[in-house]
């Protein structure tokens, strides 16, 4: 990990809000976080919980209304995000910063043919002549691991099957050698070998290229294999940011250790029932006033209720928002 | 299912063939076909989940589809609860469909985005139930709960959910009818393990209530460990290994069943991936299948025999059934 070189992409206190006929959601809450170039951030956190909206936010992805970007500072190479144009931020989309969103069939447009998406970035953002770039638009899908890649451009996105047309979101965000890659949970639709094909994949290009990389996933195994450092998400906050083993090895959060205790394993004993963590999601109706996990929470006590808690240090490089200390098994005080 | 009585097969899949043609040039012409499903066999017990793992694209969606008619197959024969359904049209098929469902694999592609998620779980009942407005209400609720969707959102639009809310939809919606079989495509992938494990224990939970019958399709071979019954391996449009659960995991016999087993990522960043079997070689293609085995392009322990002849399917005892030379004489 390329240690204490500037970050490549920075944010500071983002909120996201959608306004609705139901009033509002209020979806990103105070979300701070960097990435430098090289390292690979991983996102976790509970399904609703801000992951894909932060990430939309950051390059304009989504439509307003009903979303807003209410507040926040996003930097790309010290550059202010938000201050760009339309223009600019199309340029940096799918150009230095490339996205893969986590519903394949809608952002692959169901009209073009898988060659005409792939080809059509590498014109715009690397001026390619036609046939060099349906070269390398065949480079790439045989990349991601489809067979037959070159006959397969004329293909249209019904005619993969859902791994695949995850692979040529892959491909497609690859395309332009960027050198920040957003993936919304690139491997949800494929099998574990493809996966550690893919994950070899980006392993070189970060070796290679210095590709910074945010990988959000559900899944805590490949977590454990490839991130450096990891966010944790729960109610539109970060709850929980530490280096991959200190999280894995001393989760301060208790969600985080909630969620490390769901994971099911394909060794050992085989549970008669899979473990939950009981309890609903927090409405996101307003900003917090208090701790989004306050109503499931083994710890909460009554200054949980009152007041939101801020990310505090625990040690270098690991956070916790959170009233509770683990180590003294008491209200953490300050 | 009970030891010694005979369980019923609910679903009897044989010879299952899809293939899709590929058409090429202005005219359209057809140039190729893709096997996408390729001569499957296999059978499905009543309150049983059978597994369906393999690799992506290996056909696994299809071969659901097809099962549940949503393809016409190009040959072969399906039988659900005693009744042949491979070739039924029209008002005879659409008369089956609330007995099978589907939960699909996108679950964004799958739900009309102008209809509120209320609506949209409401539709097969309005379609195949006659029912009054104020109990359909109420059972579309009672879905919602019984998925863990918060109730106050059914007046909204797909598009305002998560990824992981919007496959919930997709659940309630096939659980609407009360199918006596449904076929699962990935329903899980989309969510956090905490809310897996709630869809998990809601499929387990309402099979024993209502003897739900599943064909699991699933990469986590985790959660396929803790749901299915037996465990069906697909390999480039046919199924290479079946098993009951535990044999599977404990004894891969197939050198395919073994390399996907053996790439699970461990949830422990200390853990050095052990034997990890990497699959080098060509990935074939389900329109240029290669000659003999399937597998042969890739496997680690190839011999010469497996690029000449494609191997029979070995039933090896105690419910376990393969197709690999190794196993041939052993
Ligand atoms: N267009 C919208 N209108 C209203 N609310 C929305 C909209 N899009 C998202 N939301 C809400 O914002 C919250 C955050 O959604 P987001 O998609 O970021 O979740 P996520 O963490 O990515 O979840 P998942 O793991 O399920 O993908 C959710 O509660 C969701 O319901
Ligand atoms: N409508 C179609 N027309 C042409 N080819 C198709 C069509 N649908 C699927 N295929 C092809 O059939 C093969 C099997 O696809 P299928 O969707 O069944 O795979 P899968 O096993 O479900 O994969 P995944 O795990 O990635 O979802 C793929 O090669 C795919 O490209
Ligand atoms: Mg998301
Ligand atoms: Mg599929």
């Amino acid at each position: 990990m390329p240690d204490g070189s500037e970050p490549i992409l920075d944010v500071h206190d983002l909120k996201t809000i959608f306004r609705t006929r139901d009033g509002e959601v209020h979806a990103v809450n105070s979300v701070s976080f960097s990435i430098r170039p090289g390292e690979l951030l991983g996102v976790v956190g509970e399904s609703g919980s801000g992951k894909s909206v932060t990430m939309m936010s950051l390059m304009g992805l989504l439509p307003s209304p009903p979303a807003e970007v209410v507040r926040g500072d996003i930097r790309y190479q010290g550059h202010d995000v938000r201050a760009m144009s339309e223009a600019q931020l199309r340029k940096l989309r799918g150009g230095d910063i490339g996205f893969v969103f986590q519903d394949p069939m809608t952002s692959l447009n169901p009209v073009f043919t898988v060659g005409y998406q792939l080809v059509e970035p590498l014109r715009i953002h690397l001026k390619l002549s036609k046939r060099a770039a349906s070269v390398r638009a065949a480079e790439l899908l045989a990349l991601v691991g489809i067979p037959d890649a070159a006959k397969r451009l004329g293909d249209f996105p019904h005619q993969f099957s859902g791994g695949m047309r995850q692979r040529v979101m892959i491909a497609i965000a690859l395309a332009c050698d960027p050198k920040v890659l957003i993936a919304d949970e690139p491997t949800t639709a494929l099998d574990v070998t493809i996966q550690a094909q893919i994950i070899e994949l980006i392993k070189d290009l970060r070796q290679k290229l210095g590709m910074a990389i945010v990988w959000i996933t559900h899944d805590l195994g490949v977590i454990a294999e490839i991130a450096d450092r990891v966010l944790v998400m729960y109610g539109g906050q970060i709850v929980e940011h530490a280096p991959v083993r200190e999280l894995f090895r001393n989760p301060q959060h208790p969600y985080t250790r909630a969620l490390l205790e769901t994971i099911p394993r394909v060794d050992g004993a085989r549970d008669a029932r899979l473990r939950s963590i009981s309890g609903q999601p927090p409405s996101l109706a307003a900003h917090p006033a208090s701790c989004p996990f306050a109503a499931r929470c083994p710890h909460a006590f009554e200054r949980c209720l009152a007041e939101n808690p801020a990310r505090r240090l625990v040690s270098p490089g690991h956070d916790v928002a959170c009233f509770w200390d683990f180590a003294t098994g008491g209200a953490h005080h300050g | 299912m009970a030891d010694g009585q005979d369980p019923r097969k609910l679903v009897e899949v044989s010879g299952l063939k899809m293939h899709f043609p590929i058409y090429a040039g202005i005219l359209r012409k057809q140039v190729g076909t893709v096997k996408a499903v390729d001569d499957v066999t296999f059978d499905i017990y009543e309150g049983e989940t059978l597994g369906l793992v393999g690799e992506s694209g290996c056909g696994k969606s299809t071969a659901g589809r097809a099962i549940l008619r949503l393809y016409d197959p190009t040959s072969g024969s399906i039988v659900i609860d005693g009744k042949e359904i491979a070739h039924l049209e029209g008002e005879a098929l659409r008369n089956l469909r609330p007995t099978m469902q589907m939960i699909f694999q996108d679950p964004q592609a799958s739900l009309n985005p102008r209809m509120t998620v209320g609506s949209i779980i409401a539709e097969p009942l309005l379609e195949h139930h006659a029912m009054k407005p104020k109990d359909r209400r109420a059972r579309v609720l009672e879905l919602m709960d019984a998925v863990g969707l918060n109730r106050e959102f059914a007046s909204r639009y797909p598009h305002e959910f998560s990824g992981g809310q919007r496959q919930r939809i997709g659940i309630a919606r096939a659980l609407a009818l009360n199918p006596k079989f449904i076929v699962c495509d990935e329903p899980i992938a989309a969510l956090d393990v905490s809310i897996q494990a709630q869809v998990v224990n809601l499929l387990e939970d309402l099979q024993e209530q209502f003897g739900l019958t599943y064909l699991f399709i699933s990469h986590d071979l985790s959660m396929v460990r803790h749901l299915a019954t037996r465990v069906a391996v697909m390999y480039l449009g046919k199924i290479v290994e079946l098993a009951p659960r535990d044999a599977l995991y404990a004894d891969p016999k197939h050198p395919y069943t073994q390399a996907l087993l053996s790439a699970v990522p461990n949830p422990d960043p200390d853990s050095v991936p052990q034997n990890r079997i990497i699959l080098n070689g060509d990935v074939p293609s389900p329109t240029n299948p290669p000659k003999g085995c399937n597998f042969c392009t890739r496997c680690p322990k190839v011999m010469d025999i497996c690029r000449e002849k494609d191997p029979a399917w070995l039933d090896l005892g105690q419910g376990r059934y393969a197709a690999c030379h190794l196993l041939e004489d052993a």
